[in-house]
Order: structure tokens, then sequence, then C-alpha cells
């Protein structure tokens, strides 16, 4: 049996932002993480944890001041960083596509919804006539769109956010890629419309079998849609597992903290909240970064900063006071 | 309803178009005898409805000539600025970095000439006529039409959906092409008509100082600066290019304003 190559996989990648007193700051900080062919990782952290800055760079789209520093994005075994911006362009939604966070204005308001899907499928499957008019029509019933010839017709504004954000996933999907980045893609969607978004989001994954990256902050929704997950914080890595151990038996007092903060239906129990602000990415203390936050931390947590230890069969964290012989109990 | 003003101004462009077949005078061809005539009403004769100059020229026939003369100048130098000033504003504002920056400082280096005695010193220098006036006006005045295109497009690129078309992997020309520019017409589109105002104005000043179309031909402008002098006695001779000026602008103007909202497309019907 040949080795399976993950589907993307991000590889000692740290990103830099150029502030403008001439300083850098650190948004990603050497990370690492792989999603298999046909997987789902949840990326989670605060606002300014570097989530959105890790898909950007995957991506490469990153804004000028904004520099990968060092590391590879590996899709399918190919680094992304190494491709001149012309093949970079050719793999972007043939090979790797990303949905954003607004469907409000994902959607260019100057033309009608066939315009904007026939763009991708013209560009990266070369259809035309009669084929193009089948797979549009296909690509918006595949998202459950009812009266898809309807559709085809109208203008974004005509349509509603869950039907933008439909619309805006099979413009994703049509040229087949076989990595999809969701950076909060229910952010702007209410409650129901987002848990219907977010079925369809899995079903399109079963359908398609593509890697998914799903950026968000929200736990539960990773919990939905993803068996993996990676907690972000400050830029680094705070805890990577399967989703399961990691609700199970959450590692770093981060995570601790997020699941703490997840309200219960029926439940009494006071919501903890996490006390402080996300650290200052220009703040180069050698330490945790989540010292000056962690009610654990001891002067070791602020002096060296741990490394990221294996906790179980596919789990790690980084913390000095869960590691064994560490001093945090449950 | 735009109707009044496209009435108006296609009545202005059939009129300045059929000059020759309405009027019976050479516009440029002196009758002193029958100088200073005033119009029909104010006790002048049919053969002059709307009176004669200090020259004895038929105002009536030198205000349709002179609407050629002006309304042509006001187009080409339009085109040739709304061209200019929208591949600059659009390479500007999407390619942002050393690009913007150069081509920003070449637009403020023309803003901070004064256009008038930049206008008069090349026109001098290159001698008067109409190719050079029409020349000198759109390269002075697409700067303006450049800074509006190139806002318009920074907004538009940090819109989600041209990032998304990027994230789709659609190259940069055609998202500039597609995306951008069908987003920066009804912007352009006003602010195109609002223009033709300030470049009759324009084109007038530059006449008016003997930079502009060359005497004998009429255009507004020339027939307002030939009027000046006589404002108390001849008033009919700058007022009728006066009022010319002033409906040709309204009507752009109003018509320019109808046609934004049309083409939003928030304003279709559903």
């Amino acid at each position: 049996m040949a080795i399976q190559v993950p589907a993307l996989e991000a590889r000692d990648l740290s990103v830099t932002v150029n502030l403008r007193d001439g300083g850098q700051a650190t948004v990603v900080d050497h990370i690492d993480f792989e999603i298999g062919a046909g997987g789902s990782l949840g990326l989670v952290g605060e606002s300014g944890s570097g989530k959105t800055m890790t898909s950007l760079a995957i991506m490469r789209l990153l804004p000028r001041s904004v520099n990968v520093e060092s590391g590879q994005v590996l899709l399918a075994g190919e680094d992304l960083l190494k491709l001149d911006e012309g093949h970079m362009r050719r793999r972007r939604g043939s090979r790797i596509a990303m949905i954003l966070q607004d469907p409000m204005t994902a959607l260019d308001p100057s033309f009608t919804i066939r315009s904007q899907l026939a763009e991708p499928m013209r560009q990266h499957r070369h259809l035309s006539g009669k084929a193009l008019e089948e797979a549009m029509v296909s690509a918006l019933e595949q998202v459950h769109l009812p009266a898809p010839k309807r559709i085809l017709d109208a203008y974004p504004h005509q349509l509603s956010g869950g039907m933008r954000q439909r619309v805006t996933s099979a413009i994703a999907l049509a040229g087949n890629p076989s990595v999809l980045i969701a950076d909060e893609p229910t952010t702007a969607l209410d409650v129901t419309t987002q848990a219907r978004y977010l079925q369809l989001l899995e079903e399109l994954q079963q359908t398609h079998g593509f890697a998914l990256l799903l950026v968000t902050h929200d736990l539960l929704i990773v919990k939905q849609v993803c068996t993996r997950l990676v907690v972000m914080y400050g830029g680094r890595v705070a805890e990577i597992g399967t989703v399961d151990e990691i609700f199970e038996a959450p590692q770093h007092p981060y995570t601790r903290a997020l699941l703490g903060a997840i309200p219960v239906i029926g439940d009494d129990v006071h919501l903890e909240s996490i006390e402080g602000q996300a650290p200052d990415l220009r703040d180069q203390s050698p330490g945790c970064n989540f010292a000056p936050r962690c009610k654990f931390a001891r002067d070791v947590c602020r002096t060296s900063n741990p490394a990221l230890t294996t906790r179980g069969e596919d789990h790690a964290a980084r913390c000095w006071g869960t590691e064994p012989g560490g001093w945090i109990t449950e | 309803m735009p109707a009044l003003p496209i009435a108006t101004l296609v009545t202005m462009v059939m009129l300045a178009i059929l000059a020759g077949f309405i009027t019976p005078y050479d516009p440029v061809k002196q009758d002193l005898i029958h100088h200073l005539l005033p119009p029909v009403w104010a006790g002048g004769t049919a053969a002059h409805p709307l009176g004669t100059d200090s020259f004895g020229r038929d105002v009536l026939s030198r205000l349709l000539f002179g609407a050629r003369v002006s309304l042509s100048v006001a187009l080409l130098s339009l085109i040739i600025a709304t061209f200019l000033g929208t591949t600059v504003g659009l390479l500007s504002g999407y390619l942002g970095g050393n690009v913007d920056s150069i081509l920003m400082r070449f637009v403020d280096m023309i803003l901070a000439l004064p256009t008038l005695l930049i206008a008069l010193a090349v026109a001098i220098a290159l001698g008067p006529s109409f190719t050079n006036i029409l020349l000198i006006i759109g390269l002075m005045i697409w700067p303006r039409t450049a800074r509006l295109i190139r806002a318009e497009t920074m907004l538009l690129k940090k819109q989600e959906f041209t990032r998304y078309a990027r994230a789709i992997g659609v190259p940069g020309w055609r998202i500039v092409l597609r995306h951008v520019l069908p987003n920066v017409l009804p912007t352009l589109l006003v602010a195109v008509t609002l223009e033709i105002g300030h470049v009759i104005l324009v084109e007038a000043s530059l006449s008016f100082l003997g930079a502009g179309i060359p005497p004998p031909q009429p255009s507004w402008g020339v027939m307002i600066a030939d009027g000046r002098a006589l404002i108390a006695t001849g008033w009919w001779i700058a007022l009728f290019p006066g009022l010319a000026i002033m409906i040709t602008v309204i009507s752009c103007n109003v018509l320019g304003d109808w046609l934004r909202d049309r083409f939003d497309p928030k304003f279709k019907e559903i």
C-alpha cells in the first residue's frame, strides 16, 4: 500500500506582520497540522489568535504587510509557497478553494448568479453552452436551492443570507477542489440557518470528498462538523487532536476554559469566563503565552515555553502543568 | 422621468448637427449695416430672431454652430479624460503599492498645476486649434476621474466578492474588468455628466483668453466672451449662449442622476 499523502499539510508555518513602527509581530508561530484526504479539521481560536491569517497564508492571499516567515504549505505534497503567482492562481478554485465569512458581500452585486457561477466553471472545467448550463443547475441542486433556474437569473440582493451562502459554496466547489477552507462560514447567519448550512457542509463533504479546514471560534460547530481539532492561542498551537479526545480530556487550560464557557441548556452551572485579554503578539517573553491569564501558572510557565507533547494516540498539547508529573489535576 | 432632459439634449445635438439647414446665415460672415440688432421681441427684425452682435453676425446662427463646437470639444475631451482617468484609477487602486504611489504623485502634480495657465501656455506654444484645445482639456482634467476611480477601486478591492474571486482563482485582470469596472460605472457615469459643465466652462475660459477656439469660429464660450464688453447694451449676445450652457449642464446632471439609479441593480424590479 502506498503511503497516504495528506490533502493539506502546514509544516512549521510562521507568519509575521510588519508594523508601522518598523517592528514585527508574529501572528502565526511555527504551527504544524495536516488534514487527510476527505478529512475535516477545525481551527479554533479567539480573535487575534492567527486562525484567519493561517488560512490566508495557505491560500496565499495575505495582505501586503503580512508575510510568511518560514515553513511549508503542502497541497497533496506540493509546496504552495514555492509556486509562482500564475500557478498558484490556477490551483485556487480547482485544487483548493475558500469560503469567506460574509455571504452578504461575497457576491458581485452587479451580476446575476448565472454569470458568477459560470466564471469558475469556464475557468477551471472549460465548460460552455449546454454542458455549462446543466452543470450550473446541478451545482445549485447540490446545495439544495429550490428552483435553480430562477436563482440563476437572480441578482444577489434578491436572495436571503442563507441562500447566498449556499450559492457561495456552489461557486467555491465549482472547480471540484480537493481542499475547502471555510473561514467562519456561519458567523453572519442566524442560528437556524447556521444549523442547516452546517448540515449541508457535511453532506457536500461526503459527496465531493474534499478535505475541510473549518476556521471558527465556536467549538460546538467544530464538534458537529469536524473529526479533528486545532486550538490556537496567540499564534501558537495550544492543543491538537481528535475532537472526541479533546472534548473528553482537554489538556490545555485554555481549551478547558473554552469548553467551560459553552452553555448547556437546562444546566445551572455558572459559565466560566477567561480573565484578561488576548496576548500582545509583539511580546517576546520566553514563557508560555497563556501564562498571564492562566490560573494554574507557576514560575516555570513564565520563564520557558512548553513544547507540544503527546497526550494520546492523536492528541498533543502545550502545557507544563498537564504533562506527566504536572501539577494540574482535574 | 428623464424624458425632459433626454429630449433637451437630443434637441441640442440635432440642432448642432442640422445647424446649416436651420439658419441661412454664415456664422462668421460680418454684416456691419445690421450690427447690434436686438432680438425680435425686443424691437429687432424677424430676419435675425435672436439679434446680431457688434459685427452684425446672426446670434442664432452662431449659437447653433457654436453648439457644434462646444459639444464636440466637451465630448471628445471627456472621452480622452475618462479613458485615461479610468485606466490610471483602476491600475492604481487595484495594484496599490509602488504603482499606486508613482501614479498618484503624478496625479497630484497635475492637480497642483493651474489648469488655465498651463492650458494657456501650451495653447500659445502649439497655436490655438480645435485639436489642441480638446487634447489640452482632456489631458488636464483626467486626474480628477483617476482619483475618483482609484478610491472606488480600493473600496471594491476590499469587498468580499473581489477577494472571493481571487480565492477561486480568477485572474487579476479579469477581476478588474469584470468585477471592479462594472461596479464603478455608475459613479463614473455621474462624474462624467457632472464634468460636462466643467469642460464647457474651461473651453469658454480658454476661448475667452484667445487660447481656445480661434476666432471668428463660434463656440458658446467665444460668444459669451464677445458679449462681455457689451453686456449693458447688447445683453442678448452673451445671454443666449449662457442659457444654452445652463440648459445643457442641468439636463446632463438630471440625466446622470437618473442613470445612476437605473444602473444600480438594487433598484431593479424583482
